[in-house]
């Protein structure tokens, strides 16, 4: 393939798409990674692909199967009240084994498991574009009111309740927040995919940068540029998308983490 | 005391499944200093825990003045290893606005996991005194902390007094020689 067809008008709906979970997942990231729950995308995304392939064993659509077990799962994660990544890490081997056993037993589940598995970028729709501008939206409005109290929520633990405020109620709206991107995010790129976009910017991020702010600026810096030479790539040299992302995350992860912030 | 109180306990016995401590009484007013002091687990941390709710109030009563807001420094501060919060921001967080003392001035723009155990715990205290919350309290805030960050403590304590309490959790009482207050021992 050439370089021209990157601007095929066939890509940019899956390009926009790429772009705002880009955005989106990696800012999340940073706030999963404070709590300590930086296996929350893996246990997640597995679970919304076991969600997907049982939808498909039942008659129903898989992208509300995969929604509805997110958010069952962040229901059920935030009811245990316990931050970290326990909870997480049973999530993954409980979907990881139920999509493959559910996949195993239906020719169409083993085809969405492998998608879901891998990604499928570029055969996303209006509708997943409109899913992740929704996404987009709720961060920007919610965002500023979100990072205050889960901030405050870490350092000072006991301050929210000692003030009325319940704090099951934060971690319960935060976890069905990061669990509906990671649904959304793994119906379009897949479960590993997802994973990097967590895990990798933040990753890299709290250690070379300055600030809190500066630390959300580069892990949305770091992850957009990424995707998009991840995209570019993926086309002209014909390879799947979701292993190219990948890829050039840990890469630019590499080149980044000897940078230490100064202060 | 003259104002109404701000946070009464009165004959509160706190605990979990059972009793840990108690019965407590006391008042606690606007400007009002009070040290609760007693040996480690003694269960002074739970009788707080009962105004928090992270205990609870098995008899007696806690009796908060309505529309209170309470700053609570928790023993045992969070440290990360890797957070890049940086000193100013926590301040922000609990809109600790009143102008920092000299003693953190120059530790404002860096990382909050690059501080001494000290100087993180004077900025956790500062976040709670330097904000506008009618109570604050403190549990072990002397803990890793050199005589030089206790006696910049102290300076905190007598600095930022005004119309709020501050109920001051420790098993070390002779933090109490240099800072006036009212003193409860527990568990004796």
């Amino acid at each position: 393939m050439t370089f021209a067809q990157v601007f095929d008008p066939l890509f940019r709906v899956p390009l926009a798409n790429g772009f705002l979970l880009a955005l989106v997942l990696p800012l999340l990231g940073a706030y999963v990674r404070l709590r300590n729950e930086w296996l929350a995308a893996l246990g997640l995304a597995q679970v919304t692909a076991a969600g997907g392939v049982m939808a498909i064993l039942v008659g129903v659509h898989p992208l509300a199967g995969s929604l509805g077990a997110a958010v069952l799962a962040a229901a059920i994660k935030g009811r245990t009240e316990r931050s970290g990544n326990d909870v997480y890490a049973v999530l993954l081997f409980f979907g990881w084994s139920a999509a493959l056993l559910g996949a195993a037993n239906s020719t169409r589940g083993e085809e969405l498991s492998h998608s879901l598995l891998e990604g499928q970028l570029y055969f996303t729709t209006w509708a997943n574009l409109g899913a992740a501008l929704a996404l987009v939206t709720v961060v920007a409005t919610a965002g500023t009111w979100l990072s205050k109290r889960l901030l405050l929520e870490h350092f000072f633990p006991e301050s929210l309740a000692a003030n009325g405020a319940s704090p099951w109620k934060l971690h319960l709206a935060f976890d069905l927040l990061v669990a509906f991107s990671v649904a959304l995010a793994t119906e379009s790129i897949g479960v590993m995919a997802t994973f990097a976009l967590v895990f990798l910017p933040p990753w890299v991020s709290f250690r070379i940068a300055a600030s809190w702010t500066r630390a959300l600026v580069h892990c949305a810096g770091f992850s957009l540029t990424a995707y998009l030479v991840a995209f570019v790539l993926a086309i002209v040299l014909d390879q799947p998308f979701g292993p190219m992302l990948v890829g050039t995350l840990v890469a630019g992860s590499l080149v980044l983490l000897p940078f230490r912030a100064r202060r | 005391m003259s104002a109404e109180p701000i946070l009464s306990y009165r004959e509160v016995v706190a605990g979990y499944a059972k009793p840990v401590v108690g019965p407590v009484s006391f008042d606690l007013g606007p400007g009002d200093v009070l040290g609760l002091v007693g040996p480690n687990g003694c269960g002074k941390s739970t009788l707080i825990g009962a105004l928090t709710g992270t205990s609870k109030v098995l008899s007696g009563e806690v009796v908060r003045k309505p529309g209170t807001t309470i700053a609570y420094q928790r023993q045992r501060p969070v440290r990360e290893t890797d957070v890049p919060l940086r000193a100013d921001e926590l301040l922000r967080l609990t809109a600790a606005t009143a102008e920092p003392p000299p003693s953190l001035r120059p530790l404002l723009k860096t990382r909050v996991d690059r501080l001494s155990g000290g100087q993180f715990q004077l900025l956790t205290v500062w976040a709670c005194l330097g904000g506008d919350a009618r109570l604050v309290i403190l549990d072990e805030p002397t803990n890793n902390m050199d005589p030089d960050a206790v006696a910049a403590l102290a300076e905190l304590l007598l600095s930022s007094r005004g119309d709020r309490a501050v109920l001051v959790v420790t098993h070390d009482a002779r933090f109490f020689t240099e800072v006036p207050a009212r003193v409860l021992e527990v568990g004796r």
